[in-house]
C-alpha cells in the first residue's frame, strides 16, 4: 500500500498544544511520520491541505443511533455518514435504544450492524442497570467482553443509592467506566426549561440549576466510597463546577463532559417555544454558559460532545412541554465548537484536546493524537469558511438541529478513518 | 397607532396604545350592551369557533355571548371529547379546522405555548383564551377595564396580586398589562407559589399579606389552582386561608376605597372570605364578568377588522 502525504497542513496537535504548518505521512492506516516542513520530499499520494487545518478526528461520546427500535430516526448508516461529514471518526453510542442495550446479545447486534453500515468507528456503550430501570445491574463483565466501552443509564439517574453504589463497586473491580447524568430526579421531574425569569415569562415548568450540583455531590460521595471510574456526561451549570474541581483535586477518578449546545446557546434561544431548542438538561442562563466555556478552556471540563439525539418531526411538532428533548449534532459539532475559537475563548489545540484527545484517553484509545503510530483518524477543515446551515441538507435521518438557518464558520474538507477517506465531498 | 395585531396571543407583544384602543372600544360596548344598542352586524358573516382543550364554562360562555351579540356564527367544539382522544396532534387538528375557513378561533389549551403553535398554522385570527401557565390576555384586559371604570384611571395605581402566582396565567398577563401602563405591582404569595425569577419582572414581592396589602388601590385575588398542583405547595387549605385568605382584617390594610377582584371561579373560604366577595361596596367581581363580554366583543371586532383588511390587501396584490 502506498503512503498518503498530507502537505501544507496546519497541524493541530492536542498533546503538544501546538498549531503549526507541517506535513504528515500515513501508511497502513497509521500515522507513519509527522514533518515540521510543509512539503517534505517523500514519495506517495499527496493531499494538499492548502494551509487549512489537519487535526485528529473527533471522538464523540454519547451518540444516539436509534437502532434497535427506531431506525426511522437514525440508522448506523445515516449516523455514520453524518459523523464522516462532521469530522467525527469515532462515535461512542448510547444504550437508550428500544430495547435498551443491556445484554451481550443486544450489544452484539449493535456491533454487527455498525460494522456492516457505518463508515466510521463505532464503540458501543451498555446500560448500567437492566432496562435502565435503576434496579438491577447489568452483566458488566460479559458486556465488557462483548465490547462495551462504558456503562450508562443515559439520562436516567439511578435513584437508589444502594443499587448505584453496588454497581460502582462492581464496575471498579472490572476497571469499567461509569457515565452518569447529574440531575436530581425529584427537582427535575416534569421540567422543560431552567427555572428563572425566562421560564416564568413563558409559563413553562423549570428545574433549578441546583439540581445538577445536588446530583453531582451525591455521586462524588459515592465515588469516595467506591473508588470507581466516573464520568459526568454533561456539566452545564456554574454551581456544579466547584464540586467537580474539589473532587478532581482530591484525586477521585472523575471526568466531565458538556454538550456543544450548552456551550453555544442559552435558555433565551428557546424564544417563542422553539422545540428544537428543548434539550436535556435544558439550556442554561448566559452566566452558566460562560462559566462552562471557561471550565472547558481551563481543562476542568474534559470533553465536548454533540449529545447527538435524533428526533423525528412528529415528536418535535408539539406544544413545548409535550415535545421530545434532544438535538442532532454530529454534523454541527465542529462548526459550533469553532464558535468558541472565533470568539477567542479557546484555542484550536485546546478545542481538539476536548474533542479528540481527552475522550480517547478516557476510553483508553490511541486515537486523538497526531503522532507516529497513532491511527490515521484525521479531519481536514477550513476553520474560517462561512456557511448558513440548512437542516434539509443534513445527512442524519432526523433534522432536529437548533442551528437551522444559523451562520456558522468551519467546513470539513475531508475525514479519514484508518487512512481511508470516508467523507463524501472533497 | 391603533390596533395592529393579527392574533391576540398575549399581552407581552401588545403596545400600550393597542391596549388603550381595545379598552376604549370595550368601554363603548359595555355601555351599548347596557342600553341595548349594540350593532349586531359587526361580525356578520364571520365564523367563530371556540376550541377548548381544557374545561371552561365561564370563559367559553363569555366568548360565545360576545360573538353572538356582534352577529357572528358561533360554534363550540369540546376538544376533550373529539379527535384528541383519537390521537390527533394539535397541528393536525388546527389544519383540519383551518380547511373549514373559520374567521375567529378562540383557543384554550393546558400547555403553555400551544396557542402560539396553533396560530402559526391557521389563516384566521386566533384569540388565546388561556394557555397553560403562560397567558390569558382577555382576562387581563377585562380586569384592566374593570379597574379603569372603578378608579377612573389605569396608571399610577398600586395593585396587589395575591395567591397562586406560580400556576396563574392570569397573574402573568396582568403583571405585563399593568406594568406596561405604569402601575405599581405587588405580588403576595407563599414562596412555594411564587414563580422563580419573578423579582426581575419589575414587581415587589411579599410573603406577608398584611405588609403586601398596605395602601393598595386594588386587591386582585387568584384562585388556588388545585388541578395544577402536583403536590405539596402548601400544607393545607385552612392554613392557606389563615395566612393568605382575604378577610376584612387583612383588607383593612389596603386603602379604604380599595376594590376587590377575583377572576373566578372562587374557592370561598380558601382564598377569599365569602363576606368580602359579596360586599357590594368593595367587590367588583360581578363587574369583571360583565366587562369580560365587552372586552371580548372589542377584541374580536378589532381582530376581524384587521383580518378583513389583510384579506382585501391580499386580493389587491393577487
Amino acid at each position: 500500500m502506498t503512503d498518503t502525504i498530507f502537505i501544507n497542513a496546519r497541524l493541530i496537535d492536542p498533546v503538544a498544544q501546538t498549531n503549526t504548518l507541517g506535513a504528515l505521512r500515513v501508511r497502513d492506516g497509521l500515522i507513519a511520520e509527522v514533518y515540521e516542513e510543509p512539503k517534505p520530499d517523500v514519495a506517495g499520494m499527496t493531499v494538499n491541505c492548502a494551509g487549512n487545518c489537519l487535526a485528529p478526528g473527533i471522538v464523540d461520546i454519547g451518540v444516539k443511533v436509534s437502532e434497535p427500535g427506531e431506525r426511522h430516526k437514525e440508522s448506523f448508516r445515516s449516523a455514520g455518514r453524518a459523523a464522516a461529514a462532521g469530522g467525527v471518526t469515532t462515535i461512542v453510542t448510547r444504550p437508550d435504544t428500544l430495547p435498551a442495550i443491556d445484554l451481550p446479545e443486544t450489544l452484539e447486534f449493535v456491533s454487527r450492524r455498525a460494522a456492516l453500515d457505518a463508515p466510521v468507528r463505532v464503540l458501543p456503550m451498555a446500560a448500567l442497570t437492566k432496562g435502565r430501570d435503576g434496579a438491577v445491574m447489568t452483566e458488566i463483565g460479559f458486556l465488557q467482553d462483548a465490547g462495551a466501552v462504558a456503562f450508562t443509564d443515559c439520562d436516567r439517574v439511578v435513584t437508589n443509592t444502594k443499587v448505584f453504589s453496588r454497581a460502582l463497586t462492581y464496575a471498579r473491580s472490572l476497571g469499567a467506566l461509569v457515565i452518569a447524568h447529574a440531575q436530581d430526579p425529584g427537582l427535575s421531574e416534569g421540567a422543560a426549561v431552567t427555572s428563572g425569569k425566562f421560564a416564568s415569562l413563558r409559563g413553562l415548568p423549570g428545574v433549578t440549576p441546583m439540581a445538577e450540583r445536588m446530583a453531582l455531590d451525591r455521586d462524588i460521595a459515592l465515588l469516595e466510597m467506591t473508588g470507581a471510574r466516573y464520568h459526568a456526561d454533561q456539566i452545564t451549570t456554574a454551581r456544579a463546577l466547584p464540586a467537580l474541581e474539589r473532587a478532581k483535586r482530591n484525586g477521585l477518578n472523575i471526568t466531565a463532559g458538556v454538550g456543544v449546545h450548552h456551550l453555544t446557546l442559552n435558555e433565551l434561544d428557546v424564544a417563542d417555544y422553539r422545540t428544537f431548542f428543548k434539550l436535556k438538561p435544558p439550556l442554561r442562563s448566559e452566566d452558566d454558559r460562560l462559566a462552562v466555556v471557561q471550565a472547558v478552556a481551563d481543562g476542568l471540563i474534559d470533553i465536548i460532545c454533540s449529545m447527538h439525539t435524533p428526533q423525528d418531526e412528529e415528536s418535535k411538532r408539539l406544544p413545548f412541554e409535550e415535545a421530545a428533548s434532544g438535538a442532532v449534532g454530529l454534523e454541527t459539532l465542529l462548526p459550533a465548537a469553532l464558535r468558541l475559537y472565533h470568539a477567542e475563548m479557546i484555542s484550536l489545540p485546546k478545542l481538539f484536546a476536548a474533542l479528540s484527545l481527552n475522550p480517547s484517553r478516557l476510553l483508553g484509545l490511541d486515537t486523538g493524537r497526531l503522532r507516529a503510530g497513532a491511527p490515521a483518524d484525521l479531519v481536514w477543515f477550513d476553520p474560517d469558511a462561512p456557511f448558513i446551515l440548512d437542516r434539509a441538507k443534513l445527512k442524519s435521518k432526523s433534522k432536529n438541529t437548533p442551528f437551522d438557518g444559523a451562520r456558522m464558520q468551519g467546513v470539513v474538507l475531508g475525514t479519514w478513518v484508518g487512512g481511508t477517506l470516508v467523507s463524501e465531498e472533497i | 397607532m391603533t390596533f395592529r395585531a393579527r392574533h391576540l396571543l398575549g399581552i407581552e407583544h401588545l403596545h400600550p396604545t393597542e391596549i388603550t384602543t381595545l379598552l376604549d372600544l370595550a368601554d363603548k360596548y359595555a355601555d351599548q350592551t347596557r342600553s341595548g344598542t349594540v350593532n349586531k352586524t359587526v361580525l356578520a358573516g364571520m365564523t367563530q369557533i371556540n376550541m377548548f382543550f381544557e374545561n371552561s364554562t365561564r370563559t367559553q360562555a363569555s366568548f360565545e355571548i360576545a360573538g353572538k351579540r356582534l352577529g357572528a356564527d358561533v360554534m363550540n367544539m369540546s376538544m376533550q371529547a373529539s379527535s384528541i382522544k383519537k390521537g390527533e396532534t394539535l397541528i393536525d387538528t388546527a389544519l383540519t379546522l383551518n380547511a373549514m375557513h373559520p374567521d375567529l378561533l378562540v383557543v384554550r389549551h393546558p400547555n403553555s405555548g400551544a396557542v402560539d403553535l396553533l396560530a402559526q398554522k391557521v389563516n384566521g385570527a386566533v384569540l388565546n383564551a388561556g394557555d397553560g401557565r403562560h397567558e390569558h390576555p382577555t382576562q387581563a384586559l377585562l380586569d384592566a377595564l374593570t379597574i379603569r371604570r372603578a378608579k377612573g384611571r389605569l396608571h399610577r395605581l398600586s395593585v396587589a396580586i395575591c395567591g397562586d402566582v406560580a400556576h396563574s396565567r392570569v397573574a402573568r398577563s396582568n403583571i405585563m398589562l399593568l406594568g406596561k401602563l405604569e402601575n405599581r405591582i405587588r405580588l403576595i404569595a407563599p414562596p412555594t407559589l411564587m414563580p422563580s425569577g419573578i423579582e426581575e419582572f419589575g414587581v415587589e414581592v411579599f410573603d406577608n399579606m398584611e405588609e403586601g396589602l398596605k395602601d393598595v388601590d386594588v386587591v386582585m385575588m387568584l384562585r388556588l389552582q388545585k388541578e395544577r398542583m402536583d403536590g405539596g405547595f402548601i400544607p393545607s387549605e385552612r392554613e392557606y386561608f389563615h395566612r393568605y385568605g382575604l378577610t376584612a382584617q387583612k383588607l383593612a390594610h389596603a386603602k379604604p376605597d380599595a376594590i376587590v377582584m377575583h377572576p373566578g371561579p372562587m374557592n370561598r373560604g380558601v382564598e377569599i372570605d365569602g363576606n368580602i366577595a359579596d360586599d357590594i361596596n368593595r367587590s367588583v367581581i360581578q363587574t369583571q364578568v360583565e366587562m369580560g363580554v365587552a372586552v371580548r366583543m372589542a377584541a374580536m371586532d378589532l381582530l376581524a377588522q384587521n383580518l378583513r383588511a389583510y384579506r382585501a390587501e391580499k386580493e389587491v396584490t393577487a
